[in-house]
């Protein structure tokens, strides 16, 4: 199973609450997901000219603060820290190849799960609920999210293999579903010089994904690519920085509901996750149909 | 007639089901209101009374599976397997249906007003299924008896490797699947399908704007000729 959730806000006097309408529908995925949860959140932009960098470390006790100073020390420019637990977020103007290399030289334990402008990434083992609560979910004020609820089918559970997976600056995916050809997929990608952090399955659909886009395609060529190529079963929910992105695997093996509403759009694995929403009543409530791709933009 | 209402965001579900389950004699005739479903699964699951059940919302999985007798009404959609091995009685859903609706069943009446998914009537045994919409691909799937109507149209591969079932289409049908094919419609055909279509609230469309699809019942035994089709 799993579970996915999705919300992008319209309305931007509700754009300061968009953590509290999300969290009972990530809780409400539960069920379908009760091993792992993650959150990547679209906020407002960085300086044109800045980067940020969503960190993990794995342990409630890192020193973020010394990791903030060594940075400003060791390469004299500014940076902003904002730690939530083993999670932080790191704002910077240099560029992501440079701090790539000094966060691998003098952090190597540290994890980079995204780059961009906009999107923060916050993913864990635990229940959605705990894990929401750890990086204050809550709060997050923006104008889109993709989050995740994990039951672990093929790979371990460990919050490097939660979802969302990035490919690319300002964009991820989460999976609900297993693909059986992830490991060829895999093979063939690493001949073209795409690199993995993971074995797990969805991250093979993200570098595939990432590939096709590296080759020039648009995301709607590269899912058509991807309806071909990624073998199994499959509902993917992708986020980028002006919009969200969904399709059904051609069997419609895996669930999606959708619900459009003149504030809001939100997507769930299951109705349980929207029934809460504000003025639900009055929200056209349908099925994606399968092998169609589905966008709303900000 | 006695009216009893239950609010799911009060009432735990297994209550409401518990209470459902509940000697036939005491149940029979009675109305029972659900409210707030809000997506839950197993709402009103192994019905077997003359009971009238309205659902006030969407359901989740598996709504008025195993349906014996009862009358059970969904004012929403439904999620997956909808009226799943029904028996008897009927299962309305106002709203869409999502995969595999009416699985399996054996008997009674599944009336869809929207559209329905993937699978619906995936080896029905006796059911008989109306959409006032479309169906979407792999419908009927080794359907083995019943009456399925479509007043939409129909995906992929529908009544693939059916054995037996009368399919009734007024709209397009993407393709057939193996050993599906178009049949001259009777009298008698057009009978139950007039009857449906009435019972389902749908007396106003004419039985004649349909095609019937049944089996070519090639694939009733193995034939070596037919490898590739199976």
């Amino acid at each position: 199973m799993c579970g996915i959730v999705g919300l992008l806000v319209k309305n931007p006097k509700m754009r300061d609450s968009i953590g509290e309408l999300m969290l009972p529908m990530l809780i409400g995925m539960t069920e379908r997901g009760p091993d792992s949860a993650g959150m990547a959140m679209f906020t407002a932009p960085v300086a044109a000219d800045a980067r940020k960098f969503s960190l993990f470390s794995g342990i409630s006790d890192f020193n973020w603060t010394k990791l903030g100073h060594d940075f400003e020390k060791h390469l004299s420019i500014k940076a902003k820290i904002e730690p939530k637990d083993n999670h932080a977020v790191l704002t910077t103007t240099l560029e992501p190849a440079t701090v790539k290399m000094w966060l691998k030289e003098h952090y190597p334990q540290l994890h980079l799960l995204s780059v961009g402008q906009l999107m923060d990434i916050y993913k864990d083992v635990g229940t959605p609920a705990q894990v929401a609560d750890r990086y204050d979910f809550k709060n997050f004020k923006g104008t889109h999210l993709v989050g995740h609820t994990r039951m672990a089918t093929e790979s371990a559970v460990t919050p490097a293999h939660a979802h969302p997976f990035t490919a690319g600056e300002d964009w991820c995916l989460v999976h609900n579903g297993s693909l059986s050809n992830a490991h060829s997929l895999r093979r063939k990608l690493e001949k073209e010089g795409i690199e993995f952090e993971t074995d797990n399955d969805t991250e093979a659909a993200c570098r595939f994904l990432q590939w096709r886009m590296r080759e020039g395609d648009d995301l709607k060529t590269a899912l058509n690519h991807g309806f071909e190529e990624l073998d199994g079963f499959y509902t993917l929910l992708m986020g980028t920085s002006t919009e969200l992105a969904l399709v059904r695997d051609p069997y419609g093996c895996k669930p999606a509901i959708i619900a459009e509403h003149d504030d809001y759009v939100a997507i769930a694995s299951e109705f349980r996750s929207l029934a809460h929403l504000p003025d639900i009543k009055n929200a056209k409530v349908f099925e994606p149909s399968p092998k169609e791709m589905y966008v709303w933009k900000l | 007639m006695e009216t009893l209402k239950f609010d799911l965001d009060t009432k735990p579900l297994r209550d409401v089901n518990q209470f459902l389950h509940g000697d036939a004699d005491s149940l029979n005739g009675k109305k029972v209101v659900i409210e707030n479903p809000n997506g839950a699964h197993n709402v009103a699951v192994g019905l077997k009374a003359d009971v009238d059940v309205t659902i006030k919302g969407h359901t989740g999985y598996y709504a008025a599976g195993m349906n014996q007798i009862a009358k059970v009404t969904i004012e929403g959609s439904a999620g997956s397997g909808v009226a799943e091995n029904m028996m008897s009685g009927v299962v309305h859903v106002k709203g869409f249906a999502s995969n595999a609706a009416g699985a399996t069943a054996n008997g009674g009446l599944l009336i869809i007003d929207g559209d329905a998914g993937l699978r619906t009537g995936i080896a029905m045994k006796g059911v008989d299924i109306v959409v006032g919409g479309s169906v979407g691909s792999f419908s009927a799937f080794m359907a083995q008896a019943g009456n399925f109507v479509i007043l939409g149209d129909a995906g992929e591969g529908l009544g693939d490797s059916i054995y037996e079932a009368k399919l009734f289409v007024r709209g397009t049908v993407k393709s057939l699947g193996a050993d599906c094919e178009e049949k001259t419609m009777n009298g008698e055909d057009k009978q139950i399908l007039a009857d449906l279509l009435k019972k389902s609230g749908h007396a106003d469309v004419s039985p004649d704007s349909f095609k019937q699809y049944g089996s070519a019942r090639t694939l009733y035994h193995f034939h070596v000729d037919n490898a590739g089709a199976y």
